[in-house]
This record gives C-alpha cells, sequence and structure tokens, in this order.
C-alpha cells in the first residue's frame, strides 16, 4: 500500500537497542513479533482484552497489541528477556513446577505480570495476586495453578519443585494457606477437616 | 485419595501383561518415584516457560503470503454477484479465490458432508466466509476484502429451534439443503424398558419432576486464535501448518477438496494454544492456505481475527429440554424420559454424535430402570454449533441432576445418598446396552461430601448460603473411529540406541494437555530411562504414525496403549540382551532411573545406554510400534455403538454459593470436585484437567452465552429492531465473559483412582468429565441457600432476582433468614 508511512525508530528490548523501520500505525505487538522474531510474545485478541501480548515497559505491564511501536519509550522486556543465561526466572520455573502452564499461549503475558506484581510486592497476597493478573485470560488452567505458581515464585530463593512438594505435604496436614473468604480470596489448597470455607 | 493399590488384582495381567511389573515398579519406587504416578513437569514445560513454542502464527517462512475472508453480513442470502474485478486489481494482491474454485463439500462425519469452504450458492449465517484474498501483507489482503463487492438476495432466517420446526420445507427457508426433511439435521428416539408403566411405581409415595430446562449456547473462547499456513512446491506436494485437534481428519479432507492424493499432502499440527473441541474438524483456513499456495506458489497463511474465532464457533449446542424423571418411595429411579431440542447453526459439524449423545451418555454412573429419549438437531442460520468440552451430554446432565436435586427434596433424603442407591455399579451393562467396567462414583461421591464439610452445613447454612451436589461420568475415547476402518486409532513408534536415547513418535495431538509428556512418563516407566534421555515427536504426517486427534477424551488411553505395546517390545528386549550378558533371566532384570540392575544380586548394575548397547548388538537397531486397535462394543441396534467407549471416568462436584438476593449475583464461593481418572500418570497435570474442566463449567452458570441480534417473526416487516437479525452481539473476550482471575471460584480437586482394564495401568479420560457436574452443582446449591429452583441457564441476577420475587408471592411472605421453608419454584424464562 503506497500511503504507508514508515519511521525508522530505536527500540530497546531485552537489554539490547534496535533499529526498526516500523509503519506508524504498527503496534509493539507486531513489531516484537514480525519484525524482531521474538514471538514469545503472543497475539490472542489484538484489541486489548486477552492480555496475552502483555510485555514490560520499565517493568510495567503494557498491552503491546495497544501501544504504538513509535510511541515506546522505555526499555522492553518480552519473555524471551526474562531467562538469563539459560536460568530461568523463578516465575518461569514456578509455572513449570506447579503444572500452570497448559496450553501455554497465554503464559507469556501472565508471567510477565506476575514478574511485574513480585517485583513490586515481593510477597503478595492471594487478592492482590488475583488482581494483578485479572488482566490476563487463561482459558486452560482455571487460574488454581497460575496462582500457587505466583506464591511460590513469590517464596523465592529455592529449588521450585522442593517448595512445591513441601507446600503439597503441607497442606496435606494442615491448611496451606490462611482461609479467606472469597472476594475474599481463595484458599489455595484446603482441607477436609473443617468442613471447608464456611 | 484412594491409592493406585486399589487396582482389582483379578485384572492385573490386563494392566501389565508382562507379569512382573508390580513386584518392578514395587522394588523400583523404593528407590525413589520413578515412571507412572509421580507428580513432575511436563516435557515441553520449560519450553513453554520460556516462549520458545513455536505456535501455528508464530511461524514465518520465505515470500509468505496473508490471506484473509470476506465474510457475509447476512444471516441468509442467496449470492447474485460476487465481484472480485476491483480488489483484484489492488497492487499487492496476488490471488483471489470464491466458493467456486473449492465447490467440493466436506464435514468431519462422513455421512454428513454438507459444507463448503467457502460459500457457493448461498450464505448461512453472519460471518460465513464468500471470497479469499492472498497478498503481501495483512494490509493489502484487508484492502483488497473490502474492495469485494457482494450483491445479496435476502432470504428468511431461521434463528431459533421454534422456528425451524415449522419451516425447511421450502427453497428459501431450508438453512442448509443438506437436511432431507424440513430443518433437522438428525433426529434420535430411542427407548429401553416401558417408562409409562414405571412412572406408574413412582405415584404411591414416589417422586416424579416433570420439568422444563433450557441450556444455552457457549464457546470455546482458546486463547489462540485458529491459524493455518500453505505450503505448495514442484512435486505437488502439499504442507499444511494448522492450529487443529485433528490433522489427520484434515489431512483426509484437504485432499479430498483440493483433489490431491493423500500421500502428496503434509499436515504439520504445531502445539496448539487451546482448543476444547473448538479446533476439532477442517475449518475454511485450511482449504484457503491450500488453495492460494497452490494458485500462487507462494507460502500462504491466514490467521482469524478474534471475531472470526467466534463464527467458525463449533460451541455447545444451545437445548431446550423437558425432562420426567420418577422414583419410587425408596428412592429407586424408575424412568427418565426426556425430550430434547437441539440448535445446531448452519452446518451439521458432529450434530449427528451430538443427537444420539444426548440421550445416549446419561445411563450412568446412575442408573435407572426405564429410559426414553427424544433429540433432534435443526439447522439453524448461525456459525455452527459442535462439539464444546463435555460434547452433547453436558445440558442433558445439567437437567438431569437437577431433577435428581428436586427428587430428594421431594422424597426428603439425601441428595448424596439418593444417587448412591441409584449406583449403576461396576462391570455392568447400562440400560442402553454399553458396557461400564469400572467406576469410583462412591469415593467421588464421598471426597467431596467429607471435603466440603456436607454433613454438617447441607441445609443447615444461614439464608443466601448454600451447597449442591451432581455427579456425572465421561467416556475415555469414542469407541469407533468417525471413518470406520479396521486400522489402528493410534500408533506410536518408539526407536531407541546406542546413545542412550529414546525418540518417541506419535501422531497425538497437543493441545496443552500434554500427551508429550504422557509418552514420555510411559516410556521412563517401561524402559527405565531418565526423562531427560527422551524425545517426543508429535503429529506431523510425514514423521509420525497417525492418532485421529484429541477429540472425546481419547488421547491418553488410546495413545496409552500403543506406547506401551511398543514399549514392552523394546523393554523385553532390553531384559534379555542384559539377561544375556548376567547369565540371569530376563524377569531378573529391572530397568528404572536411568539403569538396569539384578532383582536380588544388586551389585549387578549397568546404566539405560549400556543396556541400549548389548541390545542392539544382539538384536539389531532397535525400532517397535504399537497400536491401539478398535474393539466391539455398544448396543445391538441402530445407535447402540454411540457413546460406547473403552471406559467411563466418574465425577462428583459440590458447589458452595451465596447468593445476594439484592442484586441476585450468584457468587460461587468454592467447588471441590473428586474426579475418577483410573490412575493418574502425572497427578498435576490431571489436577489441571479437572481444574480447568471445573472452571470452564462454573463460567457457563452465569456469565457466558452466545447472544445473537433478533430476528422478525416470519412474513412480518423487519422493523429497526431487526437490522441485527442474526448477527453474534459482540465476539469479543471483552463482551464475551469469560472468566477471569476474580470471576473464578476457589476450586479443590480431588484424584479418585478406580482402575479400568480398558485403559493402560488402569487410566481413563480427565480432561471432559470434570465440567459436566459442576453446572447443576451450583443450581443444587442456590436451591439450598434461597429455596428457589434455576433451570433455565444463564443464571443471570435478573433470573435469579425473578425467581427470589416469584417466590416471595408465592409464600406470601418476604424473605426471611431461614432454610426452611425451600419450595420447588421454577424460575421465570
Amino acid at each position: 500500500m503506497g500511503q504507508k508511512k514508515t519511521a525508522l525508530i530505536t527500540l530497546s528490548v531485552n537489554g539490547q537497542t534496535h533499529e526498526v523501520a516500523a509503519a506508524q500505525h504498527h503496534t509493539l505487538c507486531e513489531v516484537l513479533r514480525y519484525q524482531l522474531d521474538l514471538t514469545g510474545t503472543k497475539q490472542g485478541c489484538d484489541k486489548g482484552d486477552c492480555g496475552a501480548c502483555t510485555v514490560l515497559v520499565d517493568g510495567a505491564p503494557v498491552l503491546s497489541c495497544l501501544t504504538m511501536a513509535c510511541a515506546v519509550d522505555g526499555e522492553v522486556t518480552t519473555i524471551e528477556g526474562l531467562s538469563q543465561g539459560g536460568t530461568l526466572d523463578p516465575v518461569q520455573d514456578a509455572f513449570d513446577a506447579c503444572g500452570a502452564l497448559q496450553c501455554g499461549f497465554c503464559q507469556p503475558g501472565m508471567m510477565l505480570s506476575a514478574r511485574a506484581l513480585l517485583d513490586e510486592k515481593p510477597a503478595p497476597s492471594i487478592d492482590e495476586i488475583r488482581d494483578a493478573l485479572s488482566g490476563n485470560l487463561c482459558r486452560c488452567t482455571g487460574y488454581t495453578k497460575i496462582l500457587e505458581a505466583v506464591l511460590l515464585a513469590a517464596a523465592g530463593g529455592e529449588d521450585a519443585q522442593a517448595a512445591y512438594d513441601r507446600m503439597r505435604r503441607h497442606a496435606l496436614a494442615t491448611t496451606a494457606f490462611p482461609a479467606e473468604p472469597r472476594g475474599g480470596g481463595l484458599r489455595i489448597i484446603d482441607t477436609t477437616s473443617e468442613g471447608g470455607a464456611a | 485419595m484412594s491409592k493406585s493399590d486399589a487396582l482389582p488384582l483379578q485384572d492385573k495381567t490386563a494392566f501389565f501383561p508382562s507379569g512382573n511389573t508390580f513386584a518392578d515398579a514395587a522394588q523400583r519406587r523404593q528407590e525413589g518415584d520413578h515412571g507412572i504416578g509421580v507428580r513432575r513437569r511436563k516435557i515441553d514445560g520449560a519450553d513453554k516457560a520460556t516462549g520458545r513454542t513455536k505456535y501455528a502464527d508464530d511461524l514465518r517462512f520465505p515470500g509468505m503470503l496473508h490471506a484473509k475472508l470476506k465474510r457475509s453480513i447476512k444471516a441468509h442470502a442467496r449470492l447474485v454477484d460476487v465481484d472480485v474485478s476491483a480488489a483484484l486489481a489492488i497492487p499487492g494482491v496476488f490471488a483471489i479465490i470464491t466458493g467456486k474454485d473449492l465447490p467440493e463439500k466436506y464435514g468431519i462425519i462422513p455421512w454428513t458432508k454438507d459444507e463448503t469452504a467457502l460459500a457457493v450458492d448461498d450464505v448461512k449465517y453472519v460471518g460465513d466466509a464468500i471470497a479469499a484474498v492472498a497478498a503481501v501483507d495483512e494490509e493489502t489482503a484487508n484492502a483488497a476484502v473490502k474492495a469485494i463487492k457482494v450483491t445479496y438476495e435476502d432470504l428468511p432466517a431461521v434463528l431459533d429451534t421454534d422456528t425451524a420446526k415449522t419451516t425447511g420445507d421450502t427453497p428459501e427457508t431450508k438453512v442448509n439443503p443438506f437436511a432431507k426433511r424440513g430443518n433437522i439435521t438428525k433426529g434420535v428416539k430411542l427407548a429401553f424398558g416401558d417408562v409409562d408403566e414405571n412412572l406408574k411405581a413412582c405415584a404411591d409415595g414416589g417422586a416424579v419432576v416433570d420439568e422444563d430446562f433450557t441450556f444455552q449456547g457457549t464457546t470455546h473462547a482458546p486463547i489462540e486464535p485458529h491459524c493455518a499456513i500453505g505450503l505448495f512446491d514442484e512435486r505437488k506436494h502439499l504442507t499444511v501448518y494448522t492450529a487443529t485437534q485433528t490433522p489427520h481428519y484434515v489431512h483426509r479432507d484437504l485432499a479430498a477438496v483440493l483433489d490431491l492424493p493423500e500421500s502428496h499432502v503434509r499436515v504439520i499440527q504445531p502445539p496448539v494454544g487451546g482448543g476444547f473441541g473448538g479446533k476439532s474438524e477442517p475449518f475454511t483456513l485450511e482449504f484457503v492456505v491450500g488453495k492460494l499456495a497452490m494458485i500462487t506458489g507462494r507460502p500462504v497463511k491466514l490467521l482469524y481475527t478474534r471475531e472470526e474465532v467466534f463464527y467458525a464457533h463449533r460451541g455447545r449446542h444451545p437445548m431446550k429440554m423437558h425432562y420426567t424423571v420418577g422414583a419410587d418411595k425408596t428412592g429407586r429411579l424408575r424412568a427418565v424420559k426426556s425430550d430434547i431440542d437441539i440448535d445446531g447453526g448452519a452446518y451439521a459439524s458432529f450434530g449427528m454424535i451430538t443427537a444420539y449423545y444426548a440421550g445416549q451418555l446419561l445411563t450412568g454412573p446412575v442408573a435407572f430402570d426405564s429410559y426414553a429419549f427424544n433429540a433432534t438437531r435443526y439447522y439453524t442460520n448461525k456459525p455452527a454449533c459442535g462439539p464444546k468440552r463435555g460434547h452433547g451430554s453436558v445440558q442433558p446432565r445439567f437437567a438431569f441432576e437437577i431433577a435428581l436435586d428436586m427428587i430428594a427434596a421431594q422424597l426428603k433424603m439425601d441428595p448424596i445418598e439418593l444417587r448412591k442407591r441409584n449406583f449403576a455399579g461396576q462391570d455392568v451393562t447400562l440400560i442402553n446396552g454399553q458396557h461400564m467396567n469400572s467406576s469410583g462414583l462412591l469415593q467421588c461421591l464421598d471426597a467431596v461430601k467429607n471435603a466440603s464439610g456436607w454433613d454438617e452445613r447441607y441445609g443447615k447454612m444461614p439464608r443466601g448460603r448454600g451447597l449442591g451436589i451432581a455427579c456425572s461420568m465421561y467416556i475415555s475415547g469414542t469407541n469407533y473411529p468417525i471413518y470406520p476402518n479396521e486400522m489402528p486409532q493410534s500408533g506410536v513408534q518408539v526407536k531407541l540406541d546406542r546413545s542412550g536415547r529414546v525418540t518417541i513418535f506419535s501422531g497425538a495431538s497437543d493441545i496443552g494437555q500434554g500427551p508429550g509428556s504422557a509418552l514420555a512418563v510411559i516410556a521412563m516407566e517401561e524402559l527405565g530411562v531418565e526423562m531427560g534421555d527422551i524425545q517426543v515427536v508429535l503429529s506431523d504426517s510425514d514423521l509420525t504414525p497417525v492418532d485421529l486427534g484429541a477429540y472425546s477424551s481419547r488421547v491418553t488411553l488410546m495413545m496409552g496403549h500403543a506406547a506401551l505395546e511398543a514399549c514392552r517390545t523394546l523393554r523385553e528386549k532390553l531384559q534379555s540382551a542384559v539377561a544375556a550378558a548376567w547369565e540371569c533371566t530376563p524377569d531378573d532384570v529391572l530397568l528404572g532411573h536411568g539403569q538396569a540392575w539384578h532383582r536380588e544380586d544388586t551389585g549387578k548394575r549397568m546404566s539405560s545406554r549400556e543396556a541400549f548397547v548389548l541390545a542392539e548388538g544382539r538384536f539389531g537397531t532397535l525400532g517397535a510400534t504399537g497400536g491401539y486397535r478398535t474393539q466391539e462394543r455398544g448396543g445391538d441396534y441402530r445407535g447402540g455403538t454411540i457413546g460406547a467407549s473403552p471406559a467411563y471416568s466418574a465425577t462428583a462436584h459440590i458447589a458452595e454459593v451465596q447468593v445476594d438476593e439484592a442484586t441476585g449475583r450468584i457468587d460461587i464461593q468454592k467447588i471441590w470436585v473428586a474426579h475418577d481418572c483410573g490412575k493418574a500418570l502425572n497427578p498435576i497435570i490431571v489436577e489441571g484437567q479437572i481444574e480447568g474442566s471445573t472452571y470452564m463449567g462454573a463460567a457457563e452458570v452465569s456469565l457466558e452465552n452466545m447472544l445473537y441480534g433478533p430476528h422478525a417473526p416470519l412474513g412480518a416487516t423487519p422493523g429497526p429492531e431487526h437490522t441485527r437479525a442474526g448477527m453474534l452481539m459482540g465476539p469479543s473476550l471483552l463482551d464475551y465473559r469469560i472468566p477471569t482471575t476474580l470471576d473464578t471460584p476457589a476450586i479443590e480437586a480431588l484424584i479418585v483412582e478406580q482402575a479400568d482394564r480398558n485403559g493402560p495401568y488402569g487410566l481413563k479420560e480427565a480432561g471432559e468429565g470434570p465440567l459436566h457436574s459442576s453446572i447443576p452443582a451450583v443450581a443444587n446449591a442456590v436451591y439450598d441457600a434461597v429455596g428457589v429452583r434455576l433451570t433455565h441457564l444463564p443464571f443471570t441476577p435478573a433470573t435469579v432476582r425473578a425467581a427470589l420475587k416469584a417466590q416471595a408471592a408465592s409464600t406470601g411472605t418476604s424473605n426471611t433468614n431461614t432454610n426452611t421453608n425451600n419450595t420447588n419454584i421454577k424460575a421465570a424464562e
């Protein structure tokens, strides 16, 4: 199309600076996926409803499908930039360990939202996690294992599988997390002895 | 929950044909967990965690063109003219095709091939595809789509089953010309036993429920939109990458529609970003990218927009149901009778099966003495419905489980007790002639009962708060392939060599449920290798044996059998090669933890790699195949094989709700769900399936609804309110409300393992069964909370408020803070 206006823009992504010739109306999502080949950023709806395209700009989650590439002013972190030197970020490790990854399509955005939350608040409550992830739709998991994974990542600094196993074992004997009425919150793993969350 | 030692001993050889695996496993596990039954990471977990996994839209090829579709703005119209000349003149447009270029009919069910890739003579719903453009980029393709001029001649739109019943006798009101009679896709009428006679037995102190139920239409909404890429080469070989659950059926239909030999078609299914039944048949895009690649000689990609995903649909059928259910005074269920109208949309899809499933899948795990059902699927001018998770049986289960709750209330019997009394049992032939070997229903009921504090809390909480129970079963694979044939339904090839590496080739489709991980743990269990030494290759028709697809919860059972057969062949070779070196019997050689060792002489050990070297030296190149073959099952009558399955799972849900009487909002606080999956190969994955199913069911209670613009009555002049007739209202993830983290209840998944002799290691399905009873459990909890009986989904705040008003009017009192004046009051529609 002849009327396209293209501009040379400079993007800093995962610590690397790129000069990209992008049409002015191209979104950050399109430039990341189709020009920089960073396809870990997903497009689920292209209109800001699903959150699959979430990336971090200066540490804050943004919807890359609603962000013009030419308007980005800051350091962009995509899922490819979350792991460093072949080592998974604790969030990624916990998502894997907890079985939070089913089809995995929504998860790059979900994990980046979780990363942003934990950077700001290293020990969030269940409600804070629910709030922080409420813009990221997942259709596979029912969110249960995602919430577990974020709690686990928040525990931090230890082997995720071991921590997760201990959490499960603990849950069999006692209440793993304080019971809160929902709306309210979630009891991640409940015990049977007290008859639920009445 | 129940342990693997609950395996019925008489079936032991069926699970472990080669005899000594129980001993192997017991001894091996003394050294730590290895193989099946262990909580472990998925084999592709790190790929998904890092964003490395390549889904269909993540693939790009040199010179690739982008395709877009022109779609109908009319619900029903004759295509007078499709003028593509202006569009073709746009620079950057390479090709445009219309229905005339792809006239061959196709359809997932061989007997109902009733759709074409692009509309030929008429359009049947708003969103029906008319033409396809291939252009240098998406923007150019979109501009060309806009420039295509379509001239329509309006036809009357049929948008609901009541209208469909009275139309279709003229060409103008026929939605799909494939319908032989009226607008009917398929009618099924079956009866087992004498319902009327049995109902008489319910008169004396028994209970009879005679009630209408409605289930709305809902859709899958996977987060990954459909996407396909076609490549065509000089050898006239077509390759199609596609986000599908059924690559094999896509393969067959691509060859038929594009007139290519099947041997010249290669279908590759990259990991799919969610399916739930929404990608389980051929769609327009696969044919279009194939045809456009053949015309242009360039790779062609077509990615659906989110809006187009809604038009592709194949979601849950809306059903209007009438049920008569009778129990005698002891609570024994004597009779069940149903009349069901199924709203099918414009194409048959799996609809013939849907009509059968609506009746056939209700006959367990709760049994009854007589049964008659009458289910009819109608064509309507809307996106076609199809198989959404729990295909065909979620809607009847909703109605039936509420009816059971009503009977329990009438008989003043605990609803869990009512279900237990009517448990079909194990190793039983159900009333429709289908055989259920195993069912963990009783354990499931006890598990959720104990976990939820049922006895202390049911019927005893303050008004507004309630608990509800419901249960269900589901098939572990439909018994027969979709097209009749004698070949295996699932094939697996296993290769191993001197490097110590095991490579498993399977045509199974990964839609997130993890068949690669299942194959890997089976190889671990059988060959004793570590996960790190296993590579899985899935779903590439050039490389992998055929598997029929990820539908009807068939994969783990059928693929598992195939993998077991292949692995056991190789295990015997490994054991005998090592035994020859140690001068012992093969049975004395145990495999596990990346090693082989002697059963008694624990000083004798070697690595798996050394064992592979011995075996390759002794037997030559190491490879083996396995296959799952169909066995005859089902009732001996027309339709008696539909619903037949090697094994049936069981599920029980208890939901806890808080009903806000001022706003009518139902807040689902928590759902306890126990599911009998026979044997969990990896409990984390099974829990994930149970949680995801339960969530998806809960979402259908009040949030999700496929709403269409209303049409004028037939013959009447359309008014301004009918300008959107047949148009899907809000085809987006904002308007079609799938739950966020804030809308999803707490879910506690409990695994029950009642092994089935027809499943590998006794396993059964886990991916669909645990959806069914979550919905009636919520309905029954609302009754416990406020005493109103909601039977018409979705339970919107307005519906709840209307029911509460009717309750207040009929009891003559305002809502009081007691839970004793429950009455059966049906919600206003």
